[in-house]
């Protein structure tokens, strides 16, 4: 699955280098689509490619990382 | 006449063929419908317009569809309202509402986008369609897919209450509740419509859905005689209405059917979910996303897609944006339904209450006029004012009794 995602850092995250990491620890590919930091915030479009399961897990751990990850589409669920 | 040109990206202007697709492969910006206004000249006129049937498809050059639409027929074209008595109660000279309170067929103006969603999507080739929605949407893409013999899931919050859910499994969708932090919730769906062929009408078919919007701003021109008004109030959930309001009017004056008023676009959002207001209230046009808390169930959107761009037109509109409390929310739902006789849900209490609010602030002036976007109907919100109105006094059957109750009225039986 490829995967698209908005990851937001805050400033306790957004100097690591958590995307170098995250294809370290997962066989996953990444491709930053976009990115621009701004007001101590750190936006990120990415792709993540890799098998299901794999891309499941590298977005938990993104998570756990206290990065925020989003959906491109920010919010589906509509009233 | 089809005058669809592309799918082209608001951030990088990249330009794509039609095709179910809603974000740019370069930079992720959404994509958006584009069309040569060129080639109606001469041709949409206000005659071919008032000649056609009384419904929003009667703009169909200006909506992104190929022939004639296959779902949702007989939407749209809901009441443009003078207010005379909310004209008086809020001290303004020229008050009008536009009620998708009853809007066809599932009472709230998700039925414009929905028809648009769905015709687009029969013309693509999908059998099946879905979305995400915790009410107004749901019920309308049940329904609409249901009249036009398509499938439909709807994804919706496990603990979603009963009467939501009621409003769309009426109609046999297939209704999947999911468990989870909302966050969850919301990156399964857009998964799930990444995953599957299907028309996720939120999500791959967006920009044709979107279009939608944009009927509520000719029906409201029109029926002001072609005229813009000065003001124009939108509900905020994504902010999508309120870009596609204003993208109506800039339609409309580009294809001389209306002459160019002004208009400034003004934003309505709950206090307790307001990233799209508090964004223009701060000067800035980046949106700092919120947890929903509010009795405004269908604006709450906490992370609106469409924010920055609702942020754009406000302010290059010259109009405003404002938010209210749930209890504001209350008293400006029963002011219209006294004043008007119009039972709008917990959104059309956020667009009154704000519109209150920025007229008392002179953010709205008194003396021009000004439309106020009514998009959803009270029978759905019913929680929300239940505390709210008078408890029926009770009598025993007998006169006696009456003639007490009516007399303390004022109203004498004798004559
Ligand atoms: C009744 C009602 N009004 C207004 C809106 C706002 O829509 P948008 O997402 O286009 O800002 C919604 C969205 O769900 C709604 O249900
Ligand atoms: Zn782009």
């Amino acid at each position: 699955m490829k995967l698209r995602v908005y990851l937001t850092f805050d400033e306790a995250t957004v100097r690591e280098p958590i995307i170098w990491k995250l294809a370290k620890e997962f066989d996953v590919v990444t491709n930053i689509r976009t990115a621009e930091v701004k007001d101590h915030m750190g936006l990120v479009g990415l792709e993540i490619d890799g098998d299901d399961a794999v891309v499941e897990a590298a977005t938990q751990w993104l998570s756990d990382q206290g990065v925020t990850v989003a959906p491109i589409e920010q919010d589906v669920i509509e009233g | 006449m089809n005058i669809v040109r592309a799918l082209k990206c608001r951030e990088c202007g990249h330009e794509y063929e039609i095709q179910p697709t809603h974000v740019c492969e370069f930079c992720f910006g959404p994509l958006e419908v584009v069309y040569d206004y060129e080639k109606l000249d001469g041709y949409f006129t206000r005659e071919l317009i008032e000649s056609r049937p009384q419904n929003m498809w009667r703009y169909k050059e200006l909506l992104p569809i190929d022939g004639e639409p296959s779902v949702g027929a007989q939407n749209g074209f809901t009441p443009l309202v003078r207010a005379k008595n909310l004209e008086k109660a809020l001290g303004v000279s020229e008050l009008y509402i536009k009620n998708d309170s009853v809007c066809y067929p599932t009472l709230s103006f998700k039925d414009r986008v929905v028809s648009v969603a769905l015709s687009k999507a029969v013309e693509f080739g999908f059998k099946t369609v879905a979305c995400a929605s915790t009410g107004n949407l749901a019920g309308s893409v049940a329904a609409n897919a249901a009249a036009a013999g398509l499938e439909s899931y709807v994804f919706i919050p496990h603990d979603l209450e009963q009467g939501k859910v009621l409003g769309a499994g009426i109609f046999g969708t297939k209704i999947i509740g999911i468990k989870g932090k909302y966050d969850d919730v919301n990156r399964l769906c857009s998964e799930v419509a990444g995953k599957y062929g299907w028309a996720f009408v939120n999500v791959n078919v967006r920009p044709f859905y979107a279009e939608g919007s944009k009927s509520l701003g000719y029906e409201m021109m029109e029926q002001l005689g072609w005229k813009a008004p000065k003001h124009v109030v939108v509900p905020m959930a994504s902010g999508s209405l309120c870009t596609k309001v204003h993208k109506s009017i800039k339609e409309f004056i580009k294809l001389g059917l209306i002459e160019d008023n002004g208009t400034a676009v003004y934003g309505a959002q709950a206090t307790g979910c307001s990233p799209i207001a508090k964004s223009v209230k701060d000067g800035t046009d980046l949106i700092h996303p919120v947890i929903a808390d509010t009795i405004a169930k269908s604006l709450a959107i906490g992370n609106p897609a469409d924010g920055f761009y609702a942020n754009r037109v406000i302010n290059e509109t010259g109009g405003w944006a404002e938010d209210v409390s749930d209890q504001e929310v209350i008293d400006a739902m029963k002011l219209l339904a006294e004043t008007e006789g119009i039972f709008a849900e917990t959104a059309g209490g956020v667009t009154l209450g704000c519109a209150k609010k920025m007229i008392e602030s002179g953010k709205l002036p008194r003396d021009e006029s000004i439309v106020l976007c009514i998009t959803g109907n009270g029978l759905k919100t019913q929680e929300a004012v239940v505390d709210a109105i008078d408890k029926p006094r009770i009598i025993d059957a007998n006169l006696k009794d009456f003639d007490e109750l009516a007399a303390a009225d004022g109203f004498d039986a004798a004559a």
